[in-house]
């Protein structure tokens, strides 16, 4: 496992998302209220670019015709068969028990503390006064 | 990679799907503008000035929308040079055709509204103008693409002249009928549609969908698209019903029937319900010689998606068994947002000459594919 930077904090706002390679593998990175969280671009249904997909909420009904909206902005919707995931652990809405996305551990890292290493800053200039979200792969 | 608990696709070759024959594609139109080259000058304007009646009663979108934008798409497949999935043939090879080693593509074109249009009229000039938008688009550009004809089925005439005119040419592998119709398409007033289809060689597509202007169930409206889903399996189970009972396949042996997009595990149980009371009633329709299960055995074709997956997945053995595995054509349904992925959609390994029977020869065959 290593740590890679992928973005700046800034190019990523709430609600926002980045897709990056990491050592060959597509990983989708998002925002959610300040906290980031990572994904592999890659539905286990059948294989769609699931980071792609709609950001949605949590819809829960208690009782038909009861509906909640919850969570806003916590899930991602595949383009292709609309399965659902959370987007901070990767669990499946569907099928919670037998499938999940492969998720990665996400840090914000100060410019200063990356300038001096290991990191492996592959696409992204750092500069010391900012912050960077780092993925560890 | 992704963590996966349970999933018995990864002992599984994937290779047996390549160079498959895709009995399911969609092509889309960039703007309803590219069928008016087609058009006689009086159906140009009228579509530009009147535009469709459907027997619907919605004019702007489906009776039931889909989850996903542009009515039911897959999210990936907008192309980047603008306009709908579907439109752009390039992306249409680079996402399906080119990446899978398609064989040949059954084009489905749900576009122009021909079928369900008001105005017969109208609706037989839309299906001309569609079945020439579809060679010029696809079918000559891109030869593994095939056309198949649309027609009007309440305007008799020119439907029966439609498929009289494209018999013969190697572009159309089969005419499309929608399987929600005014009537049931087993009724005497669609009977010479069906003949002209057999005597041109053309097996006739059912592709789910479509608007009589009826409810959707039996039973009424449904609330939702979920429940919508189902209901094409029963307008699927009513066309087999009316075709096997009203005799049509003793009066038209040589008429072939593929029924696109309406899953398969269903068909089964109809053929046994079918059997066991034509035993009891036969004295209502003397003219079934035999019994509905080998008429349905003889003249029905399935397409795969979307695939039943019941929850002990060997289960779909047994009942490809039971319908026949030379019976059973792989589909994608492309671009639509339930499409399969070859790849993936059986969830149990198939023994390799049934693999091969469905992902390649059963089409081939039918449609004498080269």
């Amino acid at each position: 496992m290593a740590k890679h930077i992928v973005a700046a904090v800034d190019e990523i706002p709430p609600g926002g998302r980045k897709i990056v390679t990491v050592r060959g593998r597509e990983i989708g990175v998002f925002n959610i209220d300040g906290a980031f969280h990572a994904l592999i671009n890659r539905c286990p249904h059948q294989g769609a670019v699931l980071c792609t997909g709609d950001i949605v909420s949590r819809l829960e009904a208690p009782l038909p015709g009861e509906y909640r909206l919850t969570r806003p902005g916590t899930m991602i919707r595949c383009p292709w068969h609309c399965w659902e995931f959370d987007i901070a652990t990767g669990q499946s809405w569907c099928e919670p028990d037998d499938v999940k996305a492969r998720s990665y551990s996400v840090a914000v890292e100060p410019g200063e503390r990356l300038a001096k290493g290991p990191f492996v800053a592959e696409t992204v200039v750092v500069s010391v006064e900012h912050d960077y979200v780092v993925v560890e792969v | 990679m992704n963590v996966t608990l349970r999933d018995p696709r990864i002992e599984r070759p994937a290779q047996q799907h390549l160079g498959f024959v895709d009995c399911d594609v969609h092509p889309f139109f960039r703007t309803p503008a590219d069928f008016d080259p087609f058009l006689s000058a009086h159906w140009r304007e009228h579509r530009q000035s009147i535009g469709n009646r459907s027997r619907a009663g919605l004019a702007r979108t489906s009776m039931y929308p889909r989850m996903s934008p542009g009515n039911g798409m897959r999210g990936d497949s907008w192309p980047k040079t603008g306009g709908p999935p579907g439109s752009d043939l390039a992306m249409m090879r680079e996402q399906l055709l080119d990446l899978f080693d398609v064989k040949a593509g059954l084009l489905a074109p749900l576009v122009g509204g021909a079928a369900a249009e008001r105005n017969v009229e109208f609706g037989a000039a839309m299906a001309v103008a569609v079945n020439e938008w579809q060679c010029a688009a696809f079918c000559d550009p891109e030869p593994r693409l095939k056309g198949s004809v649309q027609i009007t089925l309440e305007h008799e005439q020119s439907a029966i002249a439609e498929i009289e005119a494209r018999a013969g040419d190697r572009r159309f592998c089969q005419v499309n009928i929608p399987p929600r119709g005014l009537e049931p398409l087993g009724r005497h007033r669609y009977r010479r549609i069906l003949a002209a289809c057999a005597a041109a060689g053309f097996p006739i597509s059912l592709h789910l969908g479509g608007t009589g202007g009826h409810p959707s169930t039996g039973g009424g409206w449904p609330s939702f698209y979920h429940e919508e889903h189902p209901s094409y399996v029963q307008s699927m189970e009513s066309l087999v019903v009316s075709l096997v009972c009203e005799g049509v396949f003793e009066e038209l042996p040589d008429l072939k029937v593929v029924m696109v997009e309406g899953g398969f595990a269903w068909l089964p149980s109809l053929a046994w319900r079918l059997d066991k009371h034509w035993k009891r009633l036969k004295a209502e329709a003397p003219s079934l010689k035999r019994a509905p299960s080998e008429y349905i055995r003889d003249h029905f074709w399935v397409t795969t998606q979307p695939m039943e997956e019941p929850e002990r997945a060997e289960d779909m053995l047994q009942t490809i068994e039971w319908i026949g595995p030379d019976r059973i054509m792989f589909s994608t349904d492309y671009p639509h947002w339930d499409q399969d992925d070859p790849r993936y959609a059986f969830k149990v390994r198939l023994p390799d000459d049934w693999a091969r029977m469905i992902y390649r020869e059963n089409a081939q065959a039918l449609y004498r594919l080269d």
